[in-house]
Formats: C-alpha cells, structure tokens, sequence
C-alpha cells in the first residue's frame, strides 16, 4: 500500500453543539434532531442511521421542541416563534410568532389536526393544522407560570400540562382546566419542582418527570399519585414513550436513562404496575431529548452525542441491529483541502479557517514539525445564518461558501507572506441543476480533476453526471448519464482522474464504480457485487464521508470513516467473507509468506481514530485531520457532581 | 492394639451454627439451626439453647419447617436421611433414609417423602427436579405455585447468563438467588455486588431486570420478608441492607454486625430476621432493623495461633477470637461465655495491614494467671512482641491486666509455660525464643518505692536467662511436681532445676530437633517423652536418664492429660493423622483410631469431665476422665464420644420438655428467682414429703399481672400488697432460720431442740410431730452428701 509522508492535523478545533431537542416520525422512520446552535438534522434510521440532511441553524434560533406532523416539521423555541421547515430546500418555509413569549413546549394530537404550544406567559395555545401553513385557533385558560411540557391524550380531548410545581389538564374541547395536581416537594417546600416532562397515556395515567429527580405516575381522573420512583438526586429532563405504552423512558442531570415497564405482577393478572428496570449511562452530560422507538432507546444531551440503545429484548442478539451506536460527528466533510498549495479549510457555523501546513524536513517514523502550521484567514461570516457548505481551490487561491440565503466567493492572493483576499461578485445563475422526476435536495456533488464532469448525487440515491465541458458553449448543464438508483443514499462519490470512473459509497457501506464512459458498472464493481463485501466491513457504524485517488497509483482508492482509512487496492484479489479481515497492524505481526496469502484489496489502518478528514496532497503526503474525544469532552462544561464509591 | 468399637469422633460442642441458613418457627419463637450432628433449638428471646435435637449420626446440611404443621420441622443429613422433629418437645418424629448424602433441603422436597406411620421409613422414590446446578446451595430457591417451572426458568437463566458472561469475562456471576412471595419476580444477587430484579420471565425472550447497587464486592444472600414488601441482602460488608420493594432508592442499613454476612432467614410472621456471620454468630434482628439478641458460637478464624487450651477455673476452651481477643468457650454449655481484650487496640479492618496478634497463652494450674504473647510482624527485623500477665480478679471475675512486658525477647516466642504448683500461688513463668534463650519470670514482690511511684500489687520481672551452646529452644515443659524443666534445644533435651537454675542433665536422640516435650504424670511422672522431627517418639526415665523406649512415628502432636497417666499422640501418615492413646510405661496403646481426618491436626485438647465416666470397657476407658477435642485443619472441633455415652444422651433427649416460660422478661427475672427459691427445696423433697403447696402469693401476682392494667389501683397502693406476699411469713421464716441452724451444725440444734420441744408438744401432739418429721426429712435431704461420694471414691 505504500508508505506516505503523514500530516497529523489536530488543530481544527470543531466543536459539536449539544443536542436540545429530539422528535421520531415513526412512518418514515426519520429522527429530526434539534441543536444548540439552531440546526436542524435528520437521520434516517431505515438506511443505517444516515444524517441525510442539515438545516443549518442560525445564530437567534434557540429550539426547545421538536414536532412531526405527517412529514411535516415544526419546531419552536425561545424566540416565540413556530417554525416549519422545508425540508427538500433545507430552510425554513414560514415562521408563525405565537405571541406568548418564548415558547417551551410544542406537541401534536394523534389526530395531526391540532398543534399546542406551552407558552412562557402561561398559557396553552392551539393553532389548527393546514395544508400550506398553520393558524391559530385559540388560547387554553391560561394560568399562572409557564407551560413547561405538554402531552395529548390519545383520543385527544384533554392535554396534560407540566408548569412549575404542578400537572394541569385541559379539556382541549372547551379550554377548561379540569384537573390540577400539585407536586410540590414536600421536604423542601420553599424550592420550586419543574415538571420538565409530562406524559399522557391512553389509560389514562399521567407520568411526570420532575427537577426533583422523580417519575411520578398519575391517575388522570382522579389526580391520585400511584406510585413515585425517586430515580437521581438532580433533575429528569426527558421522558419518552413507546408506541405500545408498555414501557417509558427517563433521561436525567446524570447522564443515565432508565427504562420503566408496565408488567404484570403475577402471571396472566391484568393490572400492570410500572416497574422501574433498566439502566443506561451512555452519557456524560444532561440527557435533554429522548425517543423511544420500537427497538431502541434514542438519547442525546450536552455532551453532543447521539446514542442509539437497542432494547435486548426487542432485537435478535449478536446483530448489527443489536449494537450500541454513537453518533459523534456530521456525515459529511467539514475540511476542505488545496492539495496542490497545502492549505486547509475548516468550516466552522459561523466563520471559516484556512490554514497552511506545517512542514518537516527530516526522514524517519516520526518527524519533527520544522515550521509550524499556520493559520492564514479566518473569515467571518456576515449576518445571522450558519453557513452550510464551503470548498477551496486545490490551487488554493478561489474560497467559496454558501449560506441558506447567499454564496460568496474570494480570491486569494498569497504572495510571500503578504495575503490578500478579495471578494467577488457572482453572477446571478446560470444554470441549474434538475433532477428528473426527485425533489430532494443534492447533497454531494464532485467534480472531475480535469474539470470535464460533474456529479451530483440528492438523498433519493440517485446520482446524475453532467458534462462540464459543454457549459462553455452553452449556459445548460448537459446530462450525462444517470446511475442506477441503490436504495441506499450515497455518502461520499469522487470521479477517478485517470480512469474516469466514478466511484460512491453508500450508507450500509456498500462500494459501486461506474465508468463514465461506457456508462456501465465496471468489472470490478461487478465483481464486488458478486463475491459480496467482508462482514466486518459491513459491520461498521460509521459511513465513508471521503474519496481520494492517487495520481501515481490509479488501481489505489483512499476511503475513510470515522474510525479508520482503508486503501482499496484494485488490481489485487477481495478479501474471503470467512477469512479474517487482518488490519495493517495486525499483518505486521505474522509472517512475511502468510502476509502475502492474507493480502487483499482492502488495507485497513486504524492507526488514526476520531477522524474528520484524509487528503491526499499532490506531493504525496497525506493529510489526516483527527479530531480527538478527549478535546471535545475537555471543552463542554463540567457535569454534576456525582459520588462515586470509594473517592 | 486395640480397636476403636464403640469410640466415635462426633462434632460435639463449638460446631459451626453458620453452616447452613437457620430456620424460624412460625410464632418467631425458636430458632432451629444446624450446628454439627444436632439441630439446636434457641430462645429468640433469650438466646438461650433451649435443647439440641439429636439423632443425626453426621453433619446436618440442612433444617426445615415442615409447611403444614409448624410445630414440625425437617433436617437432612451426610448420613444420608431425612428427620422429622417435634422440636418443641424435642422429639423424633420420623427418619426417612435416603441412602445418598444430602447436601440440601428444598422446601419441595425432592425426594417424595411417604405418608406413613412407621418409625423408620425407607424412601426410594427420588424425583431428580434439577441436575447440574451449582452445588452453593444459595444459588437455589423455589418459587411460589409452579415450583418446577419456575426453577426450570432460574436454570435456564443461570445457564445462559453464565455463558455469557465467560464471554464478557465480566463478574456478574451469579451468587445467590430468591424468589418472590406473591409476585413474579426473581432476585440474584451477583459476584460484582449487584442485586438484579428479574421480571416477566414467563416470556422466554422478554424478559427484563432492573439492578440494585450498594453492595461493593459479592452478596451472599438475599431474602424477600413474608408479605414480598421488602428484600433483605448481606454480603462481606457485614451490613443488612433493605431495600423497600419497589422502591428501591429507599433502603435500610444495619451496619456494623461484626462479620461478613452469610445467610439471611425470615420467619414465616415477618417479625425476626436472622443473620448469620462467617464468625460462627448468629443475629437475631427485629423488623424495624434493631439487633434484639445475639447467638454466638466459637469463633473460628482462618486460623488459630494460640493453642487450645481449658481455662482451669471455669473449665471453658480459651483460644485466639475476634481479632486481638481470647474467647472463653464453655464446651458444656456450648456457649461463649466472653471475649478478653489482650491488644486492647482497635482492629482496622483493612487487608495487608499487619496488626498484632495474640500468638499464644498460658494459664497456670490454679487459673489465677495467665500469659500471652502478642506480636506484629511489619518486616522480618522488626518483630514487635508483647509478654502481657494477667491476673484473674475474683471481684470482677475476669482477668486484669498486671504487667506488660515490651520485646521480652528479642525473636519469637516458641513455648510458655508455668509450672504446675498444685497449692499456693505461682511465681514463675519460662518462656523460650528463638533468639537462643530462655527466659524465668519471677513475680516480684510488691513495695518497690521510686521516689513517689509505689507498686499497688506484685508484678512480674526476669529472674533467669538461660541458654545452651547457642542453640534455638523449641520448647519447654515442668514436670509434674515442678521440679524439672525440661527445655528442648533442637537434638538436645536440657533438664534444669527451677529451683537454683542449674542444668542437671542433657538429653538428646539425634537426628531431628525435639518438637514436642511432655513430662508423665501421676504414675508415669519419671518419664519425659519428646517428639522429634526425625519422626522419632522417644521416651527417657528420668530416673536412669536413659532412653526407655523409642518408637518411630511422626508425632504433629504430643497431649498429656492432666487427669490420669494417659498421654494422646497425633501422627501423621499419609496425608491423614492417626490418634494413639497410651500410658508411658505400658508398651501397648490404650487405644488408636487410624484416620482420624485429612490433614495434620495440630491442636488439641484434654478438657477435665464434670462427671466421672465409670466405663470398664478398656477402649473407652482412657475417656473416664476427660474428653479429648481435636481441631481439624478444616477448623471443625471434634471429639470422642463413647457409645454409652450416646445411648444416655438420645435417651434423655426424648424426654426434654420445654418450659412453658422461655420468655426472660424482667418480670420473669423476679417471679421465677422468687419461684426458683420457693421450689427448689420442696422439688428435692418432692416425693417424701405432702404434695407442693403453690406459693401463696403466686396466684395474687398472677391476678396481678393478669389483670388490664386500667382496671388496677394505683400502683403505690398496690406496692405495699406486692411487696407483703413476696415476704415470707414470720412462721415460714422461723421454721427456715431454724433450718439453717440445724444444718449449720448439729451440735446447736441438739442443744436448742430441748427449748421447743415442749412448746411444741404442749400444743397438739400429731401435727406437730409430723412437722418434726418434715423438718427432719428436709433437714437430711439438705445435708450435703458429697463427703460419701469422696469415700466411696
């Protein structure tokens, strides 16, 4: 495979933003994750767990709650705004102010007619669900203190309300608070108990979760509190609902989530009893937003993760399915690099980084750094939107990115040490690109080196190559060919420069190359088709985000996860599905013949963990951007003070 | 030789009563628990062993309630049967015999036992309800309706987590195991401390638990209380934990119980639980988590350093206890009677760190001193050694501490030893070290006047350093009249004169350090017998100061019994130790008994018997005067116990009736002192004299106590009354002083008899010579007869 010159980059100092708010579309099985910093991601846990699409946030948008509406999204959040998102444009399509002050809570009835909002001036506000948009209705009794959670009942005639120190429930019909509950604490009654959570069961049972680290399980018809599980000493944030409603999650200040279940108490009685039974600690931090699905217990908090917990009882054992799943970083790359000048371009939300690489003269295992990387540039976005996406030149003297509203591009000038940007002006477009017969928006797109083709794949899986050649001539993108469509969405695609092939990856990690010329797989695609790929490359949890050819090898394909980068040797044999998939490591360690026998196409390296980014710089030398856990766990605030035995 | 026919070696005294989980009667009253070859019944109340069911002819593994009737329970045994007691009267009820060891008794009895009237039954029928599972009998228990079921569900449980734990490597390895009362739930206590709730198990896959965490290393048992509403663990913290069921961040501690938890047993009403520790305790706890009494048995650590040894006032066994005690442990009883603190430090319990350690003790003859030797080991030149003295105060009827002597020596003490001065006071002690020296001790007469500091009592100080060639003494022995010291100096057995410290002869039979020297008694008090490493047992007369005889076995253990002339020997042959019995001057053994256990027995003991046994048998005749008890390196205490012996016990076991009055409310204190002193004159006199006449008074305090007390009087009214019939009348009283005075001493009565008698007479005649009578009678029966038994002895 080769030996190359390694520039080990840690100084992009990306920094994920904590996970606020969590809602689960169960048709069609897409997760909408809200964050910190306003974004809005979608991961589509039909296709392995792909985030198939960013909205990028802005810089006033603080979301508290997510909702589905039969595909549509809406959330809401301090602003006292309700959003819609379009969710082919990736942008917001409408805000409606409720006028009640920053809203905290937003939630559906089962019938999707009605949406109610919790208000910080305490009221419950209805607004009635449209085709195009939404309207509101009207105000529920308002009462004193903010709406902290909501809940509808199934059936949807009453809604369950937590506010500080009590449950509430509404007659969504009249409006008319009939039931109020106090859940004071009782030994420090001058402290206030934020019911951060209600939940509102068919049989009419109220489950609250509190800030004095209680679940407390309510009859609604008589506000008689049944039972109450004291589960932490600080606050539980989140609580989540199976389909079912045979079981409930909690997620709490202390990182851990625990299960309740509705069992029987002797066999074939009927009166269920909720049960507290499992434990998770998955995470460090808060545990803010949770989703309870069929299988798995989805929860994500501060310390930015998403975690994905399979209930054992509910998948088959020693599966894929059966894995616990981190969702650290985005499934796409925030570096960019000018493999000819050296340069790197860190996209951060609201500004970019460009830096030069350091340099080393010297020959040996590990190289001293001679001239430190620099930072060149750091460009600051204008106005309130994140950017989305940014490329540099491999030349290194174009930088463009994009926000949702406008694309910007400079010109850079590096002249022995003088830098000099210049921002120029785009013409309006001249062409568009248009998918047949798909609405969704593109979400990679990579051009050939030569500069001929360009292809562009949208989250439906289908990928069109358009020739750039003929843009010169006339202002329409020509289409070249169209791929086949994999029912897997792709996540990374590159043109090969010498060959002309293009290759994609695909979120359950399956590899397809299409000549562009013969607009046909290739034999070796063909073949990888036919003897089917490793299981432990298909058992892996993160996608390839990355694909580099190598000028000087064109049979050598650089592919990269999270966790590792494979070179893929084409003109060697693909690896047996019962051999063992050595690693480079490991191959060190046994003997020079048995290497040769267990060579094949797929050398894996996981010497670099927590990787964002591999590029391959036209001398030859290798860019491997890591971002390490430790750095990012450094940076969050401290968690609550836990005792731990023995300290 | 002669054959051991109808010698047998029974666990008899200081047994475990930590072996198996005890089992609460239904009324919370008795206590039944396996201790050795007898199931012991104790007074929860009072602590007390009310009486021992026994009949088992091996260790009992287990004791059971029978279900349907609660007077009844069962016990499973080695030997191979099942028993069916009437513990409250203490009588065998039924034996089914199994024919294959039983290691435990489930509350299903596995084995189907049949109804039937007979005495002895044989019971065939064996249903294998479980195979292959582990042979911890905590990791067994039976649900509540659809018992087979439900253990097939524990095993298969146990199977598959275990499997996938060898696959983790993780600790959760399953430890113990309890079911629910009403509920379908299953507790497991785990390897890494853990307790998980098992529910919804009748779903193969769907299963689901939910974990409880207090404990930091393995729980050793867990129970549920009767109504399901709590769950009870322990574990090595020595901490009860309850945890509210259901709501489990509330929990309960007991802390403090002394030793690590082994088993948790509830009784069937929920009012007690018991706990039992791995030091051979027994707690008995409240429901509110309150300690209400504690049965302890002879605490038996990892090892004993000190020997056995029998405390010569109280006849109790002394050896090393708690950490830094010496326990006294009455064998009759089969009761500790205290605890002494010889470090008087605190113990930390932490491993790896080195405390001190009692390492040996000695009493005198009369038991008016006693000597120990402490000592802690940081590093092999830092030995610390204490020489404490301690005399025996007759007020506080302990020992008190009367001098310490810091670093006596300066390596370890290998023997201690006073002199057996059967009058008068001793004042003098010999210890020997490996430092080549031995050391007298001489108790110093008090007076000694430094400025202002007066010595209150005599203390003890070096009177003699004695060494030979530079060679290590191993051990030291007087002989019976304390006129020899026999000091063994590795080949060399030196014999000194404590009287002016010279060295009168040498000894010695190489190869091979003497290891164990004892001089003869009584008859055989000219012999000196030493043990030598060579496995050599010699015998010099000390007379000829010539070797006598000489046998080759290896001797572990060389015992003289302080009673007669016998002398026990422990060897070792073949990985197990054989005893021999004989007399130094006879060549044949008394008695042998080859195999006696596994593994070398190195402490053993003659304990003096009460009563003597006048057995002609010439194989049980070497127990007429004590009994032999022996440790095994198992740590089990065992002993010889002779067939009739036996007989007599079984017997008199089938008559025990239990008292009505178990209860000791203070109440009972004084109502059954005051009764005890009424009755136990008239029960001596009970068949020679008129039928017993109730204490007058009993029947006013029964009403008294019988009585709702806000029907009563005031109490200051009622005092006076209580107090008037607790008083014996004048009548009764004269009759008593009078009978004082004619037991005191004949001499007076006859001289002050002529006085009353006219009195007497001169009222009516019959009556009163019939009193004359009754008081003669009592008289005689008051009269102390053990002058005939030393004559007819």
């Amino acid at each position: 495979m080769g030996e190359f010159v390694v520039h080990r980059v840690r100084f992009f100092d990306y920094m994920p933003s904590a996970i606020r708010a969590m809602a689960f579309n169960g048709s069609t099985q897409r997760l909408a994750v809200a964050r910190g910093d306003g974004a809005v991601e979608i991961f589509n846990f039909a296709d392995n767990y792909f985030q198939e699409k960013v909205i990028p946030g802005r810089s006033d948008r603080a979301i508290e709650a997510l909702c589905w509406v039969r595909g549509r999204l809406f959330s809401a959040g301090l602003s006292g705004e309700i959003i819609e998102y379009d969710l082919e444009k990736l942008r917001p399509r409408y805000s409606v102010e409720a006028y009640g002050g920053p809203i905290w809570t937003i939630s559906s009835n089962s019938q999707e007619t009605l949406l109610g909002v919790g208000c910080e001036d305490g009221t419950v506000k209805m607004f009635e669900i449209l085709e195009e948009r939404i309207q509101f209705q009207r105000n529920l009794d308002r009462q004193k203190g903010r709406i902290i959670s909501l809940s509808w009942h199934p059936s949807g005639a009453q809604i369950a309300a937590g506010m500080i120190d009590m449950i509430r429930i509404f007659d969504a019909e009249t409006g008319k608070s009939t039931l109020k509950r106090s859940s004071q604490n009782r030994t420090a009654p001058k402290t206030h108990v934020v019911v951060w959570s209600v939940a509102f069961l068919s049989n009419d049972t109220v489950i609250s979760g509190d800030s004095a680290g209680k679940v407390q399980i309510w009859d609604a018809v008589t506000g008689t509190l049944i039972r109450n599980h004291l589960i932490t000493k600080w606050d539980v944030l989140g609580l989540a609902v199976s389909q079912d409603e045979s079981s409930v999650i909690a997620g709490t200040s202390e990182g851990t989530v625990v299960q309740f279940q509705a069992l029987a108490s002797t066999m074939g009685q009927e009166n269920n009893q909720w049960v507290r039974t499992r434990t998770f600690k998955n995470h460090t931090h808060d545990v803010r937003a949770l989703v309870h699905t069929d299988t798995a217990v989805v929860s994500g908090g501060m310390d930015t993760q998403l975690v994905v917990r399979p209930l054992l009882d509910k998948v088959e054992k020693n599966t894929q399915e059966s894995a616990l799943r981190k969702i650290l970083f985005p499934h796409k790359s925030l570096v960019c690099c000018a493999r000819k000048a050296g340069l790197l371009l860190f996209q951060f939300p609201d500004h970019l980084e460009l830096w030069r690489l350091g340099e080393s003269r010297q020959a040996g295992d590990r190289l001293p750094v001679m001239k430190n990387p620099e930072k060149l540039i750091q460009l600051q976005n204008k106005g309130e939107d994140h950017i989305c996406c940014s490329a540099v030149s491999p030349c290194g003297s174009w930088v463009a990115f994009s926000t949702v509203s406008s694309v910007r591009l400079y010109k850079l000038q590096l002249s022995n040490g003088n830098i000099s940007i210049k921002k120029m002006l785009l013409r309006a477009f001249s062409a568009f690109l248009s998918f047949p017969g798909s609405s969704q928006p593109i979400h990679l797109l990579s051009a050939s080196e030569n500069g001929n083709w360009l292809a562009a794949a949208n989250t439906d899986g289908q990928i069109h190559v358009f020739n750039l050649h003929k843009l010169k001539v006339s202002s329409y993108l020509f289409l070249h060919c169209t791929l086949p469509v994999y029912s897997s969405c792709p996540t990374a695609i590159a043109i090969h420069p010498t060959t002309g092939h293009l290759l994609s990856a695909h979120a359950d990690q399956q590899i397809f190359e299409f000549s562009l010329k013969l607009k046909e797989y290739t034999a070796w695609s063909r073949s990888l088709q036919r003897e089917g790929l490793h299981p432990l490359w298909l058992q892996r949890d993160t996608p390839i985000t990355h694909i580099a050819f190598n000028r000087n090898k064109p049979a050598h394909v650089f592919l990269h996860d999270a966790f590792m980068f494979c070179i893929i040797d084409q003109s060697l044999p693909l690896p047996q599905a019962r051999k063992k998939l050595y690693n480079q490591m490991d191959l060190k360690t046994i003997s020079p013949q048995k290497r040769m026998q267990e060579s094949h196409a797929f050398k894996i390296c996981k010497m670099f963990q927590h990787l964002l980014s591999i590029h391959l710089l036209d001398d030859s030398s290798l860019v491997v951007v890591e971002r390490p856990l430790a750095d990012i766990v450094s940076q969050l605030p401290p968690p609550v003070r836990q005792k731990k035995f023995a300290t | 030789m002669v054959e051991h026919g109808d010698v047998r070696v029974v666990h008899k005294g200081g047994s475990k009563i930590n072996f198996r989980e005890p089992a609460l009667s239904t009324d919370s009253r008795f206590l039944l628990c396996a201790s050795g070859e007898s199931v012991k019944v104790f007074s929860t109340a009072t602590e007390e062993c009310l009486h021992a069911l026994q009949g088992h002819t091996d260790l009992i593994t287990g004791v059971l309630l029978r279900p349907s009737n609660h007077l009844q329970a069962y016990s499973c045994s080695l030997d191979g049967t099942v028993r069916l007691w009437d513990f409250t009267d203490g009588i065998l009820i039924r034996t089914y015999s199994i024919g294959y060891p039983i290691y435990e008794l489930f509350q299903l009895v596995a084995v189907h036992l049949p109804q039937c009237g007979e005495q002895l039954v044989e019971a065939k029928e064996l249903s294998a309800v479980l195979s292959n599972i582990s042979s911890n009998p905590a990791a067994s228990a039976f649900g509540r309706e659809v018992r087979i079921f439900r253990c097939l569900e524990v095993y298969f449980f146990k199977n598959f987590f275990l499997k996938k734990d060898n696959q983790k490597g993780g600790k959760n390895t399953f430890t113990c195991i309890t079911c629910h009362p009403t509920e379908d739930c299953i507790a497991s206590g785990h390897e890494d401390g853990k307790i998980r709730l098992w529910r919804n198990f009748n779903h193969r896959k769907e299963y689901t638990y939910s974990t409880l965490h207090w404990h930091h290393s393995a729980v050793s048992s867990l129970r549920f209380t009767p109504e399901g509403t709590n769950l009870l663990s322990g574990g090595v913290e020595s901490v009860l934990v309850q945890w509210r069921y259901n709501q489990e961040s509330q929990r309960d501690f007991l802390p403090r119980l002394g030793g690590a938890i082994t088993h948790i047993s509830v009784s069937p009403d929920g009012a007690l639980f018991c706990t039992s520790h791995s030091d051979n305790k027994i707690t008995i706890i409240q429901s509110c988590v309150k300690v209400s009494a504690v049965i302890q048995g002879l605490v038996k650590g990892d090892r004993i350093r000190t020997d056995l040894m029998i405390e010569p006032r109280s006849k109790a066994l002394v050896l090393n206890g708690k950490p830094g005690h010496l326990q006294f442990y009455s064998l009759q009883r089969d009761k500790l009677l205290y605890n002494l603190d010889i470090v008087q430090q605190e113990y930390i319990h932490e491993s790896g760190l080195e405390q001190f350690e009692v390492v040996m003790a000695a009493f005198d003859a009369s038991g008016s001193w006693l000597a120990t030797v402490e000592e802690r080991k940081q590093k092999a030149p830092e030995l610390e050694l204490n020489l404490k003295l301690w005399a025996f105060d007759d007020q506080k009827q302990s020992f008190v501490l009367n001098t310490t002597i810091s670093a006596p020596h300066e390596g370890r003490i290998t023997a201690l030893c006073f002199p057996h001065v059967s009058d008068g006071q001793t004042t003098m002690l010999v210890s020997t070290s490996r430092d080549g020296h031995f050391k007298a001790w001489q108790l110093a007469a008090p007076g000694f006047i430094k400025f202002y500091l007066i010595l209150k009592g005599p203390s003890w100080s070096c009177d003699f350093l004695g060494a030979y060639h530079s060679l290590v003494p191993e051990c030291c022995c007087f002989s019976a009249d304390s006129s020899l010291l026999a000091v063994g100096f590795q080949e060399v057995v030196t014999v000194w004169t404590p009287a002016s410290w010279e060295l009168l002869t040498t000894l010695s039979q190489p190869p091979g350090a003497v290891r164990d020297l004892c001089f003869g008694r009584l008859s055989c008090s000219k012999y000196l017998l030493g043990a030598t490493t060579s496995r050599l047992l010699c015998c010099w007369n000390l007379l000829t100061c010539s070797l006598e005889w000489v046998t080759s076995m290896d001797v572990s253990l060389l015992l003289a019994d302080p009673l007669s002339e016998n002398m026990a020997a422990f060897c070792f042959e073949a990985g197990s130790t054989d005893l021999f019995v004989f007399k130094p001057g006879e060549p044949r053994p008394l008695f042998s008994h080859k195999a006696l256990c596994s593994g070398r027995v190195t402490h053993a003991v003659f304990v003096p018997r009460e009563v003597m046994l006048e057995s002609c048998d010439e194989a049980s005749q070497w127990l007429n005067c004590s009994h032999l008890y022996f440790l095994t390196q198992s740590m089990d205490l065992l002993t010889f116990i002779t067939k009739a012996e036996e007989d007599k016990l079984t017997a008199s076991s089938k008559q025990l009736v239990v008292s009505d009055d178990v209860a000791m409310t203070p109440f009972h204190l004084l109502l059954g002192k005051h009764r005890d002193q009424l009755e136990n004159p008239q029960a001596e006199s009970r068949l020679s004299v008129e039928p017993i006449r109730q204490p007058s008074s009993s029947a006013g305090i029964n009403e008294l106590l019988q009585m709702p007390a806000h029907v009563l009087p005031s109490a200051s009214f009622l005092c006076s009354m209580f107090v008037q019939s607790l008083l014996i009348s004048k009548e009764e009283e004269m009759e008593s002083e009078k009978e004082e005075e004619d037991s005191d001493g004949e001499m007076e009565s006859r001289i002050s008899r002529p006085e009353h008698m006219p009195s007497g007479e001169s009222g009516c005649a019959a009556p009163a010579l019939t009193k004359e009578e009754v008081r003669e009678l009592r008289r005689l029966k008051k009269l102390d007869h053990s002058w005939m038994k030393g004559l007819l002895d």
